[in-house]
């Protein structure tokens, strides 16, 4: 069955974040065939409508007002309604992003809809779409289905492959003129405190370290082995406990929940709390100087050792592969 | 201030999962108030013993969430209520939840509501922001941080590691991100008091609801556990060479750089 879906694309930093190719991929299996529409919203972000139809969006419609600049649930949510009153979509997709998680639940209750969030994979299964997303922080599955006539569904960054980008791709942009009024929450001020580089929640890298780590200055033979590989450097709790790096670093069951194609666990124990941030990583190293450390057990490959003496080693091996290829 | 927490039961982080019928297993499980629902709850405490007020904690469950209203309760909330759907709601998601807990709250006036920014099993984070849409409710996600001036309320919001300083008013329904709080642990006077104050026990008749009217939008039609993975290969030999290892089987064998 054809359905027209419409997803939301996110702006951060100006540029477009990869969930939003990401969420027109999962669009086009929703849609069986119908069309697929991206939707911008914010102050100023007309120029980034064909970078959506190069990933395989027919049309953009664009929602621009001052009043968007920052991300509100009342601003945001008038947008999408408007957007959703003029398009009649059978289908939603949002990133489940702080952005996407704020925002579904309000529309999916002003549709009187359902709403399957955290989805890591779409897929036609017996004449149903079938969305499977974590539970138990990652220790199960589950799958579901919508037993409702819209499907609305917001899906994990990282996970779903976006369309092969097309320059020469056509299709439609449109602006809608919203009227947005009686924003109850003000955005004062955004304290930037995540560092600047790569997102962690989209990197396909993450070197992340743990109280081994034993200091700030420790982490830094961890971020020049992140720049050799164009990935993020992320933390253990323990690390953000003693001080050793900020709070936006921490990933786990309190922190971010990322699946990079590879992580590197450096001094890390792998308590479950951590593990549930990262278990589903496609390939996890340990370095750990304690052969029992739990974090070897959710490894693929494991290093015995000093993270010092190991992690310079692996950014010279890296540095001389970058080079041959 | 009248103040309501959502709080949800749920597994022990420490569990294993085990799957029995295509139904996760509940068997000598040990369950816990949903950590975040605990930094609400603390925060509420906080925010009634600067402010004054009362502070009902509300459920939606079956019998055995009695156990964590009590723990609440000896933790310093008021009241607690467990809304029992256990005979009416055969399926149930995120939408019915919702539904009950608003039409809970639609006519108890309250200032503040504080729930957990998501629930560590079943992991949607949606509870929160439906049931202040449904009550017509400005809400705050993820917060890090609540001041009350009247009617006037500052938060800050964790933004995945950035800080929102955003102000709103009462009535508000927040939910709670770890930093929020440091959760304190019920007192031995606590527990004695908890076991005389007030637990209500209410079912969907009480409401005013048919099952009907709560039934679920979504179904979840298989429970699986994630393939089990193969022991990990754990280098051998000189570091050097582990090191060089480990960066061909990246490469070839892993294909992921
Ligand atoms: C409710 C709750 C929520 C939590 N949420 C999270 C969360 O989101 N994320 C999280 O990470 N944790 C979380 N935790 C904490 C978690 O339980 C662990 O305490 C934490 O993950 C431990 O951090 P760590 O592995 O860095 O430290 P440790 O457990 O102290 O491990 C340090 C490791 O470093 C190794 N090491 C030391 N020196 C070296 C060296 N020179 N070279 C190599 N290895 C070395 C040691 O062998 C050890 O294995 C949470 C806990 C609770 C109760
Ligand atoms: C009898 C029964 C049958 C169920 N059947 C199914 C099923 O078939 N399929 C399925 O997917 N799920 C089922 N569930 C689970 C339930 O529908 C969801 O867990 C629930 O809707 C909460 O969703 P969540 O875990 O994503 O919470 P989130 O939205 O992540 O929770 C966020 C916050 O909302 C509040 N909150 C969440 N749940 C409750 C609650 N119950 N009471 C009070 N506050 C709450 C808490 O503050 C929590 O921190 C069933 C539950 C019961 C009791």
């Amino acid at each position: 069955m054809a359905r027209k879906v419409i997803t939301l694309a996110e702006v951060r930093d100006g540029s477009l974040r990869n969930v939003s190719f990401e969420a027109i991929a999962a669009a086009k299996t929703i849609a069986e065939g119908g069309e697929v529409v991206a939707v911008l919203v914010g102050e100023s972000v007309q120029a980034y409508a064909n970078e959506l139809i190069y990933y395989g969006a027919d049309r953009v419609v664009v929602v621009e007002n001052e009043k968007l600049k920052n991300y509100t649930s009342d601003g945001f949510s008038q947008a999408l309604m408007a957007v959703i009153d003029a398009e009649k979509p059978e289908g939603i997709v949002f990133g489940h992003t702080a952005l996407g998680k704020d925002l579904s639940p309000k529309i999916a209750t002003k549709l009187n809809s359902g709403l399957i969030s955290d989805v890591i994979n779409v897929e036609e299964a017996g004449g149903n779409l079938v969305f499977t997303r974590p539970i138990y922080s990652g220790k199960a599955f589950e799958k579901k289905i919508t037993t409702d006539e819209r499907i609305f569904v917001t899906v994990r960054p990282n996970n779903i492959p976006a369309l092969e980008r097309d320059e020469s791709r056509t299709g439609n942009i449109s602006n809608l003129s919203v009227d947005i009024k009686d924003l109850r929450t003000i955005v004062k001020e955004i304290v930037r405190k995540t560092v600047e580089g790569v997102d962690l929640s989209e990197a396909k890298v993450i070197i992340a370290g743990g109280r081994g780590v034993k200091s700030e200055e420790g982490f830094e033979p961890l971020k020049e082995l992140a720049n050799v590989l164009g990935g993020a450097v992320g933390a253990s709790r323990g690390a953000c406990d003693a001080g050793y790096c900020d709070y936006s670093l921490q990933i786990g069951q309190t922190g971010k929940v990322v699946t990079p194609d590879l992580y590197i666990a450096c001094g890390i124990s792998g308590a479950i709390q951590h593990l549930a941030g990262m278990s589903n990583s496609k390939v996890i190293v340990a370095i750990n100087k304690d052969p029992e450390a739990n974090i070897f057990k959710v490894a693929d490959y494991g290093i015995v050792g000093d993270l010092f003496e190991v992690v310079p080693l692996l950014t010279e091996e890296f540095k001389k592969l970058k080079v041959h290829s | 201030m009248n103040i309501f927490v959502l709080m949800k039961r749920t597994f022990d982080t420490e569990e294993k999962i085990v799957i029995n019928n295509g139904a996760v297993s509940e068997d000598g499980a040990e369950f816990i108030i949903n950590p975040y629902d605990e930094y609400a709850i603390e925060e509420a405490i906080q925010v009634r013993d600067k402010h004054g007020g009362e502070i009902t904690v509300v459920t939606v469950g079956n019998e055995e969430a009695e156990k964590e209203l009590r723990t609440a309760l000896a933790m310093g909330c008021d009241k607690a209520v467990l809304i029992n759907i256990e005979d009416d709601v055969e399926e149930s998601d995120q939408y019915t939840t919702a539904k009950i807990l608003a039409e809970y709250l639609k006519d108890k006036n309250p200032d503040l509501i504080l729930a957990g920014n998501v629930a560590i099993d079943g992991g949607s984070g949606q509870v929160g922001p439906r049931v202040a849409e449904l009550l017509g409710i400005p809400y705050v996600t993820t917060i890090t941080k609540l001041d009350i001036d009247g009617s006037k309320v500052t938060v800050v919001r964790d933004v995945e590691g950035d800080e929102e300083i955003i102000e709103t008013s009462l009535p508000l329904l927040v939910t709670a991100q770890q930093g929020l709080n440091e959760p304190r642990y019920p007192s031995l006077p606590g527990i004695m008091k908890a076991k005389k104050k007030p637990l209500e026990e209410l079912e969907l008749d009480d409401l005013d609801l048919e099952e009907d009217d709560v039934e679920a939008k979504t179904k979840t039609i298989e429970i699986f556990l994630p393939p089990k993975k193969e022991a990990g290969k754990i280098l051998q030999g000189e570091l050097v060479d582990q090191v060089k290892e480990l960066v061909s089987l990246l490469h070839t064998e892993a294909k992921v750089v």
